[in-house]
Parts: C-alpha cells; sequence; structure tokens
C-alpha cells in the first residue's frame, strides 16, 4: 500500500488550482516549519519513533547554574491520566479504556497512575457532552455549590471529581493530571499549559520536545484573565493538557492515537525520573500565549456569514499579519486580519467551538525561563 | 435502446466475461452504436436539499445561500422553465448540530415507512420524512419532483462522490460524467449502492431521479471553505447541465467508471462491552477508492497488532472511516469497480412528451 502518507486528495490537489497568494511569514520561516513537522508527527508517526527512540538521560554538568539555585519540588506521586473529558474525542477514551483494562505501559516506579474516563455519560452517547460542558466546569463557585441532584450532570461529576482527584487548591489534590483531548484543529501536538510559573511542567514540556525530535510538540500557554477557563486538569497541582489534531469528532485515526500515546510514555517517564532523584537543570521552554479569540462574522441573528479563509484554513501555529486573508464570506469576499500585529493563530476551526463564538484563538510567541528542578 | 437492454449489457460488462456472453446476447452489438439519443422527459422540478444530516455543514450553509439568491428577485425568474426548490431537510437537527434528533432521517423514506401507521409519538424524523415525502414526491408517484440532489459531507478522504441506488438512472450518469468534464482536477467517483433487491431508503429516492452528493474529508459540525467551494461549484454544474438538457443539447454517450458496493466491514470489537478494539490501519486511512488487496493491512489494534484483509477477492475500498457510522457497524466499505457504457441521451420535445405520455414507466 506503500509507505507514506497521503495528504486530503481534495486538499492537495485544490493547492494546485488555488491561485497563488503571497506568501505569508517571509520573515519567519521557522515557524512555517512548525507547522510541516507537525503534519510529519502525525504522518510518519508510527515508523519514525515508536518504541525506537531512547532519549539521552539528561545530566548535570558540575558548576552549571543558568538561573540561580535549583528547585526543590516535592514527588510527583498521585498522578492521573483522563480520557472523554469531551466525550466525542476519541483518542482519549481509547487509550484510557485501554489502560483500565490493562496497566503495564504506564506503570513507573516512583508513581500511582491511575486513568480515569471523566464524563462516561458523554462518551457513551459519543457527545462532546450531555448538559453542559465538563471542562468548563471547575469554577470554584460549581465546586462549592451544594445541593445538587438539580444540577447538570457535569457540574455534579466536577463535583464528584473533585472530591477525588482533589480537593482543587489544596495539599490533598494529586499531584499532576494529563487531560486528553482531540481537535478538529490542524494543531499537531499541542501541550497546554496554564501557568507561567509551573516549573516542574515546563521542564516535563521540555524533555517531552526533547524527546521527540526532529518531531515536534508546541506549548499553548492559557494565562489570559478572561480567556483562561477552569478545566478538569486544574484540579491537580500540575495541570497538562494534551490536544492532538487534526482528528474529527467521534473517530479514531490510527496515526492521531500513536501521537498521544508516545507523548504520554515520555511524560511518564519523565516524572520515573525525577522521582527517582535527577536535577534538571535550568532550561528555556519556548510557548505561544493565548492573546486573543476571533469570532465568525455573523449576522443580526447571531448566523456565520463567512468560512475561515483557504489560506488560513489548516495553517495552525503559521504567522498571521495585518492584512492577510482570514475570513471568506460564502460569495467568496475575503475578510482580511486586521490585528495591529504579526500573531500565531490557532484552534483554527475547531468544530465545538462555533457555538463558543470562536473560529480560532491568536497567540504570542514567548520563550519562558524555567527553574532548575529535584525531588525535595 | 431501452434502458432494460443496456442494464442488461452493462451487466455483461466484466471484461473476462464479455468474449464468452457477447455471443448470446439478446441483441446485436451493433445496435450499441446508437445514433439516435435516448429521448427522457424534460426535468422541470428539481430540489436540492440539505442538511439531511444535522452536522454536515457544506450543504446547510448551501442551501441557506441559494435560499437567500432565491428571495432576490430577478430578471431571469419569468424565462426559467426549471423550478428549484431548496430544503432545508433537517431543521431540528441543524439547530442542534447533530446528525439526527431521534433516528437517521436518511433511512426513512422506504414506502413502509413513509406510509405506514403512526404510532403514539413517532420519532421526529418519521414525520419529517413524510412531510418531505409530501413536499418532493410522493414517492413513485407522477407528481414527484424530477431529480433530488442530495448534499452531504463525509470524514472519509473521498473527494466528490455521486451516491446512487440505481446504475442505470442515465439523468444521473450523464450530470456526473458533466460534473467531471467540468471540474477535472477534482477526484471525482460515482458510487453505486443498489445491487441488492432491496427499496432505496435515502431521500433522494422521492424524486423521479436522485443522486447524493457527498463530500470529504471534512469533520462534522465544521465548514471548510475548500469543501464548500466544491460542493457550489458541483451544484452549479448541476443546475447547468439541467438547463443544457431542458433546451434540447444532445449529451453523448460514453464510459463511466462506477464502484458498486459489495459489502461493508466493521470494526473488531470486544464481545462483552462491544467497543471497538482497533482502529484503521494508518496504511488504510485516507486510502479510499484504492484497491485493497487479501492481506493488506486493514485494522490496527490497540496493542499494536495488525489484522489483515481475509478477503479473496481485491475490492475498492470507500467510506473508510466514517465517523458517523462506528454506530452503524460500518469501519470501512468495499465495491468492485465497472466500467457502464451510457447512451446519449436529449430531452423530450414538447410533442413528443404529449404524443408519449409518462415515458419514464414505460421504460422502467
Amino acid at each position: 500500500m506503500g509507505q507514506s502518507e497521503p495528504r486530503s486528495q481534495v486538499s492537495s490537489l485544490l493547492s494546485l488550482t488555488r491561485q497563488q497568494q503571497p506568501r505569508r511569514g517571509v520573515l519567519r520561516k521557522d515557524a512555517a516549519a512548525f507547522k510541516q513537522r507537525g503534519w510529519k508527527l502525525f504522518h510518519c508517526r508510527v515508523s519514525s519513533f515508536v518504541g525506537v527512540h531512547t532519549p539521552p538521560r539528561p545530566s548535570v554538568l558540575p558548576g552549571m547554574s543558568l538561573h540561580g539555585s535549583t528547585a526543590r519540588l516535592s514527588e510527583a506521586r498521585r498522578v492521573a491520566i483522563f480520557g472523554g473529558t469531551h466525550g466525542n474525542e476519541m483518542s482519549g477514551v481509547a487509550l484510557v479504556n485501554l489502560w483500565i483494562k490493562n496497566g503495564a505501559d504506564i506503570q513507573r516506579r516512583g508513581a500511582d497512575i491511575k486513568p480515569f474516563i471523566t464524563n462516561p455519560r458523554a462518551v457513551e452517547k459519543c457527545v462532546r457532552y450531555v448538559d453542559t460542558d465538563l471542562n468548563r466546569a471547575f469554577t470554584h463557585e460549581n465546586l462549592s455549590a451544594s445541593g445538587g441532584d438539580e444540577f447538570p450532570y457535569e457540574v455534579r461529576r466536577a463535583q464528584e471529581i473533585n472530591r477525588m482527584f482533589g480537593p482543587k487548591g489544596s495539599p490533598e489534590a494529586y499531584d499532576v493530571i494529563f487531560d486528553l483531548h482531540n481537535t478538529t484543529s490542524n494543531m499537531g501536538c499541542t501541550l497546554i499549559l496554564e501557568s507561567s510559573k509551573d516549573h516542574f511542567n515546563l521542564q516535563m514540556m521540555n524533555y517531552i520536545k526533547k524527546a521527540i525530535s526532529p518531531a515536534s510538540c508546541l506549548v499553548l500557554l492559557n494565562e489570559h484573565p478572561l480567556l483562561k477557563y477552569s478545566t478538569s486538569r486544574s484540579v491537580a497541582k500540575h495541570p497538562v493538557g494534551l490536544e492532538v489534531g487534526p482528528q474529527p469528532q467521534g473517530v479514531l485515526r490510527s496515526n492521531i492515537f500513536e501521537a498521544m500515546r508516545v507523548i504520554l510514555k515520555h511524560a511518564l517517564d519523565f516524572i520515573e525520573l525525577f522521582n527517582e532523584g535527577m536535577e534538571f537543570p535550568p532550561c528555556t521552554v519556548e510557548v505561544f500565549r493565548v492573546s486573543e479569540r476571533i469570532d465568525y462574522p455573523r449576522d443580526a441573528n447571531g448566523n456565520i456569514i463567512a468560512m475561515v479563509h483557504p489560506n488560513l484554513q489548516d495553517c495552525d501555529w503559521e504567522p498571521l499579519n495585518p492584512g492577510d486573508p482570514m475570513f471568506q464570506t460564502f460569495d467568496g469576499k475575503t475578510i482580511p486580519y486586521q490585528g495591529s500585529c504579526t500573531v500565531y493563530p490557532t484552534f483554527i476551526n475547531e468544530a465545538a467551538y462555533y457555538e463558543k463564538q470562536q473560529a480560532f484563538v491568536t497567540t504570542r510567541r514567548e520563550t519562558l525561563a524555567a527553574s532548575g528542578i529535584r525531588k525535595a | 435502446m431501452s434502458q432494460v437492454r443496456l442494464s442488461i449489457f452493462n451487466s455483461f460488462l466484466n471484461p473476462k466475461l464479455f468474449t464468452l456472453f457477447s455471443a448470446s446476447l439478446p441483441f446485436p452489438l451493433s445496435q450499441m452504436d446508437v445514433d439516435e439519443p435516448v429521448c427522457l422527459p424534460r426535468l422541470s422540478r428539481v430540489a436540492v436539499c440539505g442538511g439531511t444530516h444535522g452536522n454536515e455543514l457544506s450543504g446547510v450553509y448551501l442551501v441557506r445561500e441559494l435560499l437567500k439568491l432565491q428571495r432576490r428577485p430577478s430578471e431571469d425568474d419569468d424565462e426559467e422553465p426549471t423550478s428549484l426548490l431548496t430544503v432545508l431537510s433537517n431543521p431540528r437537527a441543524v439547530q442542534q448540530g447533530r446528525r439526527y434528533t431521534d433516528t437517521d432521517l436518511n433511512r426513512c423514506f422506504t414506502l413502509a415507512t413513509l406510509n405506514g401507521p403512526t404510532s403514539d409519538s413517532p420519532p421526529y424524523e418519521i414525520l419529517r420524512a413524510r412531510e418531505l415525502n409530501a413536499m418532493l414526491g410522493p414517492k413513485g408517484g407522477p407528481g414527484a419532483v424530477d431529480l433530488v440532489c442530495d448534499l452531504h459531507n463525509t470524514t472519509a478522504n473521498m473527494g466528490l462522490c455521486f451516491i446512487a441506488y440505481s446504475d442505470c438512472d442515465w439523468i444521473c450518469l450523464h450530470i456526473f460524467k458533466y460534473l467531471q468534464r467540468q471540474m477535472p482536477d477534482v477526484p471525482m467517483r460515482f458510487v453505486h449502492l443498489g445491487s441488492s433487491e432491496k427499496e432505496s431508503y435515502s431521500l433522494d429516492s422521492v424524486g423521479k431521479h436522485g443522486f447524493a452528493m457527498e463530500i470529504g474529508p471534512q469533520p462534522h459540525g465544521v465548514v471548510r471553505s475548500d469543501i464548500y467551494g466544491l460542493m457550489n461549484a458541483g451544484v452549479q454544474h448541476m443546475l447547468d447541465w439541467v438547463r443544457l438538457f431542458n433546451s434540447g443539447a444532445v449529451f453523448e454517450g460514453g464510459f463511466v467508471d462506477v464502484f458498486t458496493l459489495v459489502k461493508n466491514i466493521d470494526y473488531p470489537r470486544d464481545e462483552k462491552t462491544h467497543n471497538i478494539t482497533a482502529a484503521v490501519h494508518s496504511h488504510l486511512q485516507d486510502r479510499d477508492f484504492c484497491l485493497l488487496r487479501p492481506h493488506d493491512p486493514l485494522f490496527q489494534t490497540f496493542s499494536g497488532e495488525t489484522l489483515r484483509y481475509s478477503g479473496s477477492e481485491p475490492l475498492y475500498a470507500f467510506f473508510i472511516n466514517e465517523g458517523s457510522y462506528y454506530e452503524k457497524g460500518i469501519a470501512l466499505s468495499l465495491a468492485r469497480k465497472r466500467r457502464l457504457v451510457i447512451p446519449a441521451i436529449r430531452a423530450q420535445t414538447e410533442e413528443e412528451e404529449q404524443a408519449r405520455g409518462f415515458t419514464s414507466e414505460e421504460e422502467e
């Protein structure tokens, strides 16, 4: 059947017939390379690094200290892997069910690792949620509300999860929770960070990125005061989101499944090394910081009147410059991006976000410094 | 040349059988050199339907745009001999962003379901199917619309497909041939579903002629501008063809490659939970309309094992990993490819129509 994976037949043929547009991001060639590596990531996933790559154990060089002393952190003993937070995002559901049945692959010395289906009713019906989005339900208000039977299913479920894996913000909460998601956007593998000061997570993400290189895994930081939301993983001290796409809702693609499995393998390896006392020296991590949510143009009745422009569709993480095509009306007119500077869009055309008034989010590139860490 | 004769001829058009059977055909082969095009009634009423599945968004938005255009008064209205009905088939499912609310609307159009008894609380889609049948049909009756084009999307990498129950509906086959010529860079196939004895259950069977225009890959709940553009172009070319046909143009005969459904293959499943235990193999994923040979990889289990195609006949795979078919027990469908001969056709003139009455019944 051949070795290489074809791109969508339609889009690859359309790209031949689409008019030549001025190439975006001439100044930012490295960003285009990110996306290319992202394609290679899940199109060559199975052959390129499953069971093949063993990353070298990071060593501490004598006298090395970039950013001051090493932070001593408590061991990461209690770890959970959440799947099915959205019931139609199939990779996480399949992986967690697999590990519930046979957890051999997720065993690590020094840690108790619990796979868990967070929204079983939504998984059963293969829908994103039953009453309300579970991944927005972990607000302080919801978690502390009393009463109950009249609450939406997901609010009651959030309270239950908070009891099992939290309480959120307390010393008893789980150390690390990985929350597995899929997206219809062409994001490749994306790690989602909720705090720029979580040095443990930054070190983990640095480790994962190096472990899968030259394949890429980008880091999305959502610390935005208005756009940040209360995720299921936020119950833990160190919440880690893992988003892999593109995959349609309700569909399980084997390359996406494998990519997610490999990322988690490296994440758990990091935790094992950390718990065994390995010191991770200071490092820097490139992140994309969420900046703004952009909605579709709509008419007075709230109906969408334009689609993501062909030049922007599938171009997650590529620079979007002022004046670049952004939307295309149904009768073919182009609506350009009118921001004041170049941004890096992502979550482009995510199915679940039509109802959340989001066509894509813009991000800014930033380099975060992580202090060295070591188990206390 | 009657439809029946050509159907028999086409059924022998397997290259191996051709030489064996050509001597025993019921008519001389020379009659295939048809100077006279087949005359078919004009298509005075055409329906374009979108949102039959509420989360297949290209058709939902295309129908909305067509309705907007129709509301504008046009200078051409008086001269337009074809009336175009534009229908949003399942408004409730569209509003909810789901494939269906109670049951799959595109399985509700058998005569038994349409004319059957009404239970106390019938599923919404059955009531809606009866409304659509009254609007566009009744199915099988003389007042049904002449052509139904039902718009769909698939998560499978199928490009643009015509999906039809019949392999001898010359109208649909000619529209397909016309679209192939007008859109030569688009991967386009004709899929024939109706090889069994069963009656068609889909919306497009309500009209005298009908087909589904299925375009992928597109996730459900998403509208992609490239896919929308393809569907818009496909519908416009179809309507152009109808106008040309109605104005008396002769469309030359020729060959059309058709993929006829043979069987479906389900995922391997856990005996107790019925959950799937494998995904479509990465070597097969996105390779719709490639040949699947015996022992080719088919599935990849979650524990990493490769399961292979155990059939003895190489077949063409399509609807590979369609999201809405997990619940129907279909991981992929398999087809044989045949080359059909289609005759030249033209529309009956008014005089011919009056002289012959309802010719379509005779040709069936």
